[in-house]
């Protein structure tokens, strides 16, 4: 194995001369949460961008506002991996509570970069110590008290950059693009970062091998967080009318949209171009966004968990009234409130099927951030197209964590508004019928309120209808209506993004995934293919219903492991309703659903013994 | 046809009132629902509104049945239980050029729905928000609402032992810029009622005692048409003067509170209480606290407010609906995506 961990284990405590670890390590960093280190967490990830190294960083924190430890994890990877590592090698210990417990979680040949009053030398014979001062260090480069809680965490940024020999002059202009044109909010943090910087190279001789070095791999790169992607994509979807109600962790989606929509919506006269309403509650906000894509306008929410409980209703009503509408689903942990600042990938079930009766919903699952993008505007067209709500399915480790990614191209075709008589089609048809299947496609043609045609107007209801829109409770009227929504989604399957094939050679073993496991699967299949000498196929799924090459993966595979987050095997259940029964027996599972986002080397450990390795 | 023919059966617009009939009710005969459709279907027609030019929303319940029963030539959404304040609240939004009337029940309001209900009285959304008020739930057979009164008697012989919501004084306190309560069977105070509402630019809320006629009209009953009748005590008497009417001058001016609305027309309210003022919200709330201690049922319009920004106001949203905005209005260009992408590098 070339991680980095791994080769540390094999030299149990040796801390005499090795050989050095470049670009290939995690740092963890131990705060409390609410000090403010994010931006200080920011700074040192940006640094090691701006150094070319590859980087992700993810943020392990409680559900509270402040005084509860958080853990930032920053992973380093000349290979360009970013899926979560199970340890971190570097500790950086600011939370007096938890410093002891962190320092016993590093692996052997670790380090740990601490304040030196902890004292914790003791605790480990087996890993490097860097003792740092950093409230005497704080106090001397800012002098007011009140904001000295913030500035220290900029020491450890110093000190870290300068025992991995990172440029001081990358920290210094990632600090300056973090406080654009607050040039006393700088100097306050750039002098705290070159008093950890200067200590550590006064003070702390080198004696750990772990070192970033400059390469050229984050060129023309960005970093994001996917719920900003998200949002995004919908503001360059053209999206008009967003309701939501706040709940980790997509309350940053709705956060990011208003932020852009703010910045390019308004007209030069100074009216808005959109509408953002916080509503009352999940229920409402579902209610908007339909009341919404039923007047014709662009309609979005974001939400997770139990607001997609609240939102079942209406999406039954989005989906049998045929109404379009796009509903972000951060996923965090369930069942219940969960833990809501853990991730994971366990509403694909409830999604795909939410609402009571025969419903079933376009679920959109990207695996990227440059996916958030893509999809965020692509469920608008979807949805409109279809004439149906649309929800895209991310989680929290996508949606609140930083990832590198190339940068979003903008959309290649136009607004799809779908299918919408105007005034001059009435004058030309005499009349229509809102459900009737005229084109063959399983999609009628609407209206919408304020065409000024005395025929332009229908009857939407959640009751019965038959194909115009009228009342009823005749067996074979709302049979009609029920198949064409049935035809209606399975030619979406031809629709919605299709899946990708990342690799689909001669091997008998193929893997399934989708979302943010992504990450962890591409490491582990280059894990597999070293420890094992195997090479695995793997197809990674963005879209329910399922695609065609869905089906054909299977059938050409003997054995195919569903990796997933979530206890109950639902990606595993969803395709064992799609898929015919010989191909339903192929199916493994491979399941992760701490609430730690999925890591490579577990789930290359768990393959290896399903698969006898 | 209708606006090529000049009879004196057309509006102002040059319609009759068939362009604004619905379709064949299914409520029960006698149902008071029909009584207020009949009046929605008079105030549009006199009011000169375009059918076109409407939304008809409603919640689920006999009530969210009516816009059925009412101009067919008017979009419809009849929604889910309980959340005719947020479909509107999005439909408005999406578009605000329209006249937005929803009809909603007493079980539909002031149970299921009530959260979203007193949002979108905080909000001010422009639209009319009409309860149709029986005090039961119809369609299950007969249980009681929230809103009927304490003591009350169902045909089964239960009493109602919890106090009723008063959805008027709730309206007043939480933002509705005019609301009033009147009873199916008066005619000319609904109709003068409705009209103004049409006027109105903000949240007119609209209680409409309407009794059931097969669950909640017999001895005991406080919404039964027997009771309406002995106890209805209104506080104003109605007149409306449209803005394209001739001003009307047959009304006792020296006892006449008169509104200007927002489209230049006049509610003129002959006060019955003395010194009624229907702008003055405490006093409003204060009357029917009052009424409710003597167990009367106030009708009128019991508050106005026509200075209060609307919902749509306080967005400060572009004048046309946002739902057919152009792709060159809503998707920003390619240099805000390419400058947003070197931002992030």
């Amino acid at each position: 194995m070339a991680t980095g961990h791994l080769a540390l284990g094999q030299e149990q405590g040796a801390l005499g001369a090795r050989e050095r670890v470049i670009n290939d390590f995690s740092i963890n960093v131990a705060t409390v949460n609410g000090s403010g280190s994010q931006s200080a967490n920011s700074v040192l990830l940006k640094s090691i961008f701006g150094m070319g190294v590859p980087v992700s960083g993810k943020n392990l924190f409680p559900s509270n506002i402040a005084g509860l430890p958080t853990w930032y994890t920053i992973r380093a990877s000349k290979d360009g991996y970013v899926a979560r590592k199970r340890e971190a090698e570097i500790l950086v210990a600011i939370n007096p509570e938890t410093a002891r417990q962190d320092v016993l979680g590093l692996p052997a040949g670790g380090v740990a970069i601490y304040e030196e009053s902890f004292n914790l030398q003791q605790v480990r014979d087996d890993v490097v110590c860097y003792p740092v001062p950093f409230d005497k260090l704080t106090a001397a480069v800012c002098p007011e008290a009140k904001l000295r809680k913030l500035v220290k965490n900029m020491v450890y940024v110093g000190a870290v950059s300068q025992l991995l020999q990172i440029d001081l002059g990358v920290v210094e202009s990632g600090l300056r693009k973090q406080f654009a044109k607050k040039q006393k909010v700088f100097d306050l943090n750039f002098g705290a970062v070159k008093a950890g910087y200067d200590y550590a190279a006064e003070k702390l001789p080198k004696q750990d091998r772990f070192f970033i070095e400059r390469m050229n791999q984050t060129a023309g790169k960005i970093i994001i967080d996917g719920n900003a992607a998200c949002g995004m994509g919908a503001v360059f979807a053209g999206v008009t009318v967003v309701a939501w109600y706040p709940i980790t962790p997509s309350t940053s989606v709705v956060e990011a949209t208003t932020d852009l929509l703010k910045k390019f919506r308004v007209t030069p006269e100074g009216k808005a171009t959109f509408a953002v309403v916080q509503a009352e509650d999940e229920l409402a906000a579902i209610g908007m966004v339909l009341g919404a894509g039923w007047a014709g306008a662009r309609s979005m929410t974001a939400t997770s968990g139990p607001g997609i409980s609240l939102m079942a209703e209406f999406s039954g009503l989005g989906y049998y009234a045929e109404i379009p509408g796009v509903i972000f689903d951060v996923q965090r942990t369930g069942p219940s409130t969960g833990m809501p600042t853990r991730t994971s990938q366990s509403d694909l079930l409830s999604v795909a099927f939410l609402s009571h009766g025969d419903t079933k919903h376009i679920v959109l699952l990207p695996g990227s951030v440059k996916e958030c993008f893509e999809m965020g505007y692509a469920a608008f067209d979807l949805a409109e197209r279809l004439q149906t709500p649309v929800f895209v399915l991310s989680d929290l480790d996508l949606g609140m964590n930083n990832w590198m990614s190339d940068p979003f191209d903008y959309p290649a075709t136009p607004l799809d508004r779908g299918k919408v008589l105007t005034k001059e089609d009435l004058d030309r048809l005499g009349e229509f019928a809102r459900y009737r299947d005229v084109d063959g496609d399983a999609i009628g043609w609407r209206t919408l309120p304020g065409t000024d045609h005395p025929k332009a107007a229908y009857f939407t209801r959640g009751s019965g209808h038959n194909d115009a829109a009228g009342y009823t409770e005749k067996p074979d009227e709302y049979i009609e209506v029920m198949e064409r929504l049935a035809r209606k989604f399975d030619s979406a399957r031809k629709l919605v993004p299709g899946p990708v094939t990342l690799k689909n050679g001669t091997s008998k073993v193929g893997f399934l995934a989708f979302g943010s496991t992504d990450f962890a699967l591409r490491e582990s299949l280059d894990q597999i293919k070293k420890e094992y000498g195997l090479d695995v196929d793997y197809m990674r799924i963005r879209a329910y219903p399922f695609a065609q090459e869905i089906h054909d993966f299977v059938a050409s595979h003997e054995r195919v492991y569903v990796v997933e987050q979530n206890r109950d095997a639902q990606l595993e259940s969803l395709l064992k309703l799609d898929l015919p029964a010989e191909q339903v027996v192929k199916l493994r599972s491979i399941l992760h659903y701490n609430g730690l986002p999925v890591d490579a080397q577990t789930t290359t450990e768990e393959f290896a013994t399903k698969e006898g390795l | 046809m209708a606006t090529a023919t000049p009879s004196p059966k057309v509006n102002h617009i040059g319609l009759p009132v068939l362009d604004y009939r619905g379709g064949k009710s299914t409520l029960c005969a006698g149902c008071g629902h029909n009584a207020i459709s009949e009046r929605i279907i008079d105030a549009m027609f006199e009011m000169g509104v375009e059918p076109e030019r409407v939304m008809k929303m409603s919640g689920i319940g006999c009530s969210s049945k009516s816009p059925a029963y009412f101009m067919s030539r008017s979009h419809a959404f009849n929604s889910v239980h309980g959340r005719m304040a947020a479909v509107s609240t999005g439909a408005i939004l999406g578009n605000h050029t329209m006249t937005t009337l929803g009809v909603s029940g007493d079980g539909d309001t002031a149970s299921i729905g009530m959260g979203g209900f007193v949002h979108m009285l905080r909000r001010n959304l422009p639209m009319i928000y009409i309860i149709e008020d029986n005090g039961v739930y119809g369609l299950t057979k007969g249980q009681f609402s929230a809103t009927a009164d304490l003591g009350s008697k169902l045909k089964t012989g239960v009493i109602n032992d919890l106090p009723a919501i008063d959805t008027c004084a709730l309206a007043i306190q939480l933002g509705a810029t005019f609301v009033g309560r009147s009873f199916s069977g008066d005619k000319k105070q609904l109709l003068s009622m409705l009209k103004a509402a049409i006027s109105h630019k903000g949240t007119v809320m609209l209680d409409v005692i309407s009794p059931c006629v097969t669950f909640n009209d017999h001895e005991g009953s406080t919404k039964s048409y027997k009771f309406m009748q002995e106890n209805d005590e209104p506080i104003n008497e109605l007149g409306f003067v449209a803005s394209f009417d001739e001003i009307d001058v047959d009304y006792d001016s020296g006892q006449v509170y008169e509104v200007e609305m927002h489209d230049g027309s006049n509610l003129r309210l002959r006060k019955l209480l003395e010194d009624y003022d229907p702008t003055d919200k405490a006093n409003a709330v204060r009357t029917l606290m009052e009424s409710q201690a003597n167990d009367e049922i106030l009708t009128g319009v019991f508050y106005i407010n026509t200075e209060q920004p609307t919902f749509i106001d306080l967005l400060n949203v572009v004048d046309s609906p946002l739902a057919t905005l152009p792709e060159s209005l809503t998707r920003p260009p390619k240099s805000a995506l390419d400058a947003l992408m070197h931002n992030l590098q």
